[in-house]
């Protein structure tokens, strides 16, 4: 979707703000968002690109308006419920709904050091013949879907050259959806930083995205 | 003023979506009669959160302390820093590191959420790499922990593609005229690491002391690596 979530090459949202010796979590409730999501992300109810949608479906003014981890909170919330690990009622009482049975979690103590540090990879096995080869130049296509995607505004019918083949991928604007993994190729584009930017941009500075099949076309 | 607190809650929580208004308002009660300051409206609805999961059987309170942990405390940029340290010091390594990354990192151990499959990208007095994520927040955690505010911030995903040059200056590396800036969009499941280029005159030091110079800014390419001070403690 063109969200603004999608900000390469946006202007005017002022300087970096770097904050010297910066602890991971700014406040003990922000280390608790983080792992609450990925405990109950291991319930499998949904998947990492349904989850990054959730923060695109935010809308604008809350987005830029909340920090980092309040967004996660919001969408983790919004998709518990979406998915049916929690009823509204239970996310607005706070209380289990009567009589629901007691789960037994997917993370414990127990496992939660591999839990934490491994997850399902998005790469699959599937023999999936590649569109495009090494050194051919490639256009974005111009595609606005309403959906996830992962092909961002500012590439879009830009022209670019294949440098590297990165293998099989389950494809991002399905995943989100639940429509299927269509596993395909997903290559390293690079683009010139003059065909993006235009004149103004250095020769021979370039920018590079991995971009997956479905988003290209030959150029 | 617990009139005001309570209704700025209320109201903060319908807009933002969250109908957890009552549970909220009561949460501030609890805590009205403090003297301290009250807790943010997020570890209010954090908390509630929590202990609604935990009630559900949902998730585990030991293992979600445990989760903060590990990020906070075992995994973090030392664990990128070896690995450079490693490519400066052995060029065998460097090479695989460069030609399969995902293999190479392997080898000392680091894989898994967020970084299955690792791409090194080197720098050179020709070649200056920077990464971003300008869509989310993607980063390669079992390298370098979780990312910086700045770096999941509007101001730098915005510009980082558009006007590299002018984000490096601002973090103060000014590049010469005949350098590549290549900067690298994790926009699908890769990630990326910057191999930054070994600081002149380091010969003497040992892989230790060099992975101790390397810093998370310059492995996201917003730095260079710079030997300390002379007369300054290794």
């Amino acid at each position: 979707m063109n969200g603004v979530h999608d900000m390469g090459g946006e202007q005017g949202m002022g300087p970096i703000q770097y904050e010297k010796d910066e602890p991971v979590f700014h406040a003990s409730w922000e280390g608790r968002v983080y792992a609450i999501n990925r405990a109950l992300g291991a319930w499998r109810k949904w998947n990492l690109d349904a989850s990054r949608h959730g923060v695109e479906l935010l809308p604008p003014a809350d987005y830029f308006r909340m920090s980092y981890y309040e967004r996660w909170l919001t969408r983790l919330i919004d998709i518990s419920i979406k998915t049916g690990l929690l009823t509204r009622e239970e996310a607005e009482s706070g209380k289990p709904t009567s009589g629901s049975s007691k789960a037994a979690p997917p993370i414990t103590a127990a496992n939660v050091e591999a839990a934490a540090t491994i997850r399902a990879s998005a790469r699959r096995a599937e023999a999936v013949a590649p569109r495009f080869a090494v050194g051919q130049l490639v256009r974005a296509r111009n595609m606005n879907p309403v959906g996830h995607t992962r092909l961002p505004r500012y590439v879009r019918a830009r022209t670019g050259t294949i440098e590297r083949d990165h293998g099989v991928f389950l494809f991002p604007d399905t995943n989100a959806h639940f429509l299927g993994e269509k596993p395909q190729h997903v290559y390293s584009v690079r683009f010139s930083a003059r065909e993006l930017w235009g004149n103004e941009a250095r020769l021979q500075d370039s920018v590079h995205l991995d971009l997956f099949d479905d988003y290209l076309e030959p150029a | 003023m617990d009139t005001t607190r309570r209704g700025f809650l209320a109201s903060t929580a319908a807009a933002s979506g969250a109908a957890m208004t009552q549970n909220l308002a009561q949460a501030a009660d609890e805590h009205a009669h403090d003297d301290v300051a009250l807790p943010s409206e997020p570890a209010l609805r954090v908390k509630s959160l929590e202990s609604l999961l935990v009630e559900k059987g949902l998730v585990d309170p030991a293992a979600l302390d445990a989760v903060v942990d590990i990020y906070e405390h075992k995994v973090g940029p030392r664990n990128g820093a070896r690995v450079v340290a490693r490519a400066w010091v052995d060029p065998a390594y460097k090479a695989r590191l460069l030609s399969d990354g995902r293999a190479a990192l392997r080898e000392l151990g680091y894989g898994g959420a967020q970084g299955e499959d690792t791409l090194v990208v080197e720098n050179t007095p020709r070649v200056h790499n920077l990464v971003v994520c300008t869509l989310c927040s993607c980063y390669p955690w079992p390298l370098l922990g979780l990312p910086p505010v700045w770096y999941k911030s509007a101001p730098y995903r915005s510009r980082a593609v558009i006007d590299p040059r002018g984000v490096l200056r601002e973090f103060g590396v000014t590049l010469a005229d005949d350098v590549e800036v290549h900067v690298w969009d994790s926009t699908a499941e890769l990630r990326y690491l910057v191999l930054p280029e070994r600081p002149a005159d380091s010969e003497h030091l040992s892989e230790d002391a060099l992975a101790a110079l390397v810093t998370r800014d310059a492995m996201v390419g917003i730095a260079k690596v710079a030997l300390p001070q002379k007369g300054a403690q290794l």
